[in-house]
């Protein structure tokens, strides 16, 4: 059996989760899934999650899960997996997951396969697909021993919509938990947003972002010029924000802003999967890289291997052309 | 306060993939090396902590002879001394065995802090840090954009005594939250926490004399998931490569971009 672990946050379900059950699925073969819940209380995401008919809720609820911490986490999973006995536990590759899947698969000694993209065959005798060395290759790997393992599902790899929803909705059991307080250690506050993004680049129609190819700040205007000759936002790739070179809010990526415009020009950016994330689903996407073998070129309609220097004012150029 | 940095080489950014005949790893002999950049950050900050509140820096790598290069990089750096777990089947070792063979010699050095990358630029499981910790069998926070040391006493020998940690955690779309955790733990840190120094001459020939101490790799490490085949990505699209001279492909890209795409 499949145990899914989903994500929640006041409530309200990680859209990730639904890509995790649906990579479930095709992992699972036609097997049924059970679907773990972790928080303060059942709440909403529960009947959420039973209403799509794709397998058992179990809700580990203790006020000791909410707020989230990864020691709270991996007491309450370690548990809910020695009541279910899955052989796979399976989630989305978010934030919260690097933070606890780790330390549950190490406290478990069960292998934990990250950041998997695709699956070849079913249950324990299935190969996972990941990216490894930052997308040049993609590596099939396989968990060694016989005992449970975990896998985490690159976010955007598997689609939410592919979910085969039950005919009837399925049942909310409760797992009971024992959590002792003083061994969760950490001491989270609330989340909090940095500043209001006062650009939404998601809502932008064309989107002109650099990166690391543009070598420096004093280069910008290569990309801005080109921004708006094609009417664009200008954007980035995490780098060019991590020098202050462009602030933080004209970051496209995992740990920045997700968009999906109408055009969507990558310029000197060699796309890694924590920037696809953000931007692959695009209508169009160009991609100038001189680099020919750059992950980019993977999700591009349009690729010019090239001197982004060269090309950007020619584009220009060519766009101011009546 | 003691503090270790984790540090990891990895293959260069211009590096291009070639594979080992056998398909299941990566020609080594062609490959030029560097130190992860998550891990450069992660040392910049263990610098930044030591110059706030004194104490000392020790890198460590688990790797090859090779690995050498990025710890005489970080002493160049600043660091103060490194530990080296040697052995080629490091390599390719996985996260739980990599992690195994750093809490080895890691563990009698009692450091108060230990921080490395988010994640490497290599296999990227981005899970070493994390099962460290469980092996050290001290608390973790991860993807850290700040540290805050907190309630520090001067002792008597002037050294700092830190009791914990406030950190900030990186959430998704940019969303953070602030953690508090006693010390010893173990942080993993995102890039761009901090704005990088490079190693002077004076570092550099400063680091000739500092000590890098060889530690064996412990025997029983086995690793958890193995490399049935490695391949370049299958492209998911089927990408339209223009050629040309800059203003041919110029032209193109944008004649294709009205009349194919209209996305102008």
């Amino acid at each position: 059996m499949i145990l899914v672990v989903a994500e929640q946050r006041d409530g309200k379900l990680n859209r990730a989760t639904w890509e995790a059950i649906a990579a479930s699925q095709q992992l699972a073969g036609g097997d049924a899934l059970k679907i773990a819940l972790l928080g303060g209380s059942a709440g909403s995401a529960a009947q959420e999650l039973a209403a799509a008919g794709a397998g058992d809720v179990l809700v580990a609820a203790d006020t000791a899960l909410e707020p989230y911490t990864p020691d709270g986490y991996v007491i309450a999973l370690s548990q809910v997996m020695a009541s279910a006995s899955p052989l796979v536990v399976a989630m989305a590759h978010t934030y919260q997951a690097r933070d606890f899947a780790p330390a549950l698969a190490s406290r478990l000694n069960a292998p934990l396969m990250t950041d998997v993209t695709g699956i070849t065959g079913t249950g324990s005798g299935a190969t996972f697909t990941r990216p490894m060395f930052q997308g040049k290759l993609a590596a099939d790997v396989r968990p060694v021993g016989s005992g449970p393992c975990l896998v985490t599902f690159q976010i955007g790899a598997f689609r939410a919509d592919q979910v085969q929803k039950g005919a009837t909705a399925s049942a909310v059991t409760s797992v009971p938990v024992t959590i002792d307080r003083s061994a969760i250690r950490q001491a989270p506050e609330a989340p909090f947003q940095e500043a209001q993004q006062a650009v939404d680049l998601s809502q932008a129609a064309r989107i002109v972002a650099v990166g690391r190819g543009i070598k420096s700040k004093e280069h910008l205007p290569v990309a801005e010029a080109l921004a708006r000759a094609m009417g664009a936002e200008l954007a980035a790739s995490r780098p060019i924000c991590d020098n202050g070179w462009l602030p933080m809010e004209r970051q496209i990526g995992s740990s920045g802003q997700t968009v999906a415009p109408k055009l969507y020009v990558a310029l000197g950016i060699s796309g890694a999967i924590q920037h696809l994330v953000g931007m692959k689903g695009s209508r169009t996407i160009v991609a100038i890289n001189k680099d020919a073998d750059a992950p980019i070129f993977e999700v591009a309609d349009y690729g010019i291997v090239g001197d982004l220097f060269e090309i950007a004012p020619a584009l220009v150029a060519e766009l101011q052309k009546k | 306060m003691k503090i270790a940095v984790c540090i990891k080489q990895v293959p260069t950014r211009e590096w291009q993939p070639r594979l080992r005949d056998d398909k299941t790893w990566i020609r080594e002999q062609d490959v030029s090396y560097e130190m992860n950049e998550p891990d450069a950050y992660a040392l910049e900050e263990a610098l930044r902590l030591r110059e706030k509140h004194g104490g000392e820096v020790v890198v460590c790598s688990a790797g090859p002879a090779r690995v050498q290069q990025v710890l005489r990089e970080a002493l160049a750096r600043g660091a103060d001394r490194a530990l080296h777990v040697e052995d080629d089947s490091l390599a390719a070792a996985d996260a739980s065995v990599s992690a195994g063979a750093l809490a080895a010699a890691m563990a009698d050095e009692k450091f108060d802090l230990v921080l490395t990358g988010l994640q490497s630029d290599d296999q990227g499981h981005g899970q070493t840090g994390v099962v460290l910790a469980e092996r050290l069998g001290i608390p973790h926070s991860t993807i850290i954009m700040e540290i805050q040391v907190q309630a520090a006493e001067s002792t008597v020998a002037g050294g700092l005594q830190a009791s914990g940690v406030r950190v900030k955690r990186e959430l998704e779309g940019g969303w953070f939250q602030w953690v508090a955790m006693p010390l010893p733990a173990l942080l993993t840190i995102q890039s761009g926490i901090n704005q990088l120094r490079y190693a002077t001459l004076k570092g550099i020939m400063a680091a000739k004399k500092k000590e890098i101490r060889k530690v064996p790799l412990p025997p029983g490490l086995k690793p958890s998931q193995q490399i049935v085949a490695l391949a370049l990505p299958t492209r998911s699209k089927q990408t339209q490569m223009i050629t040309g001279s800059p203003s041919e492909a110029a032209r193109e890209l944008v004649r294709r971009l009205r009349e194919e795409a209209r996305a102008l």
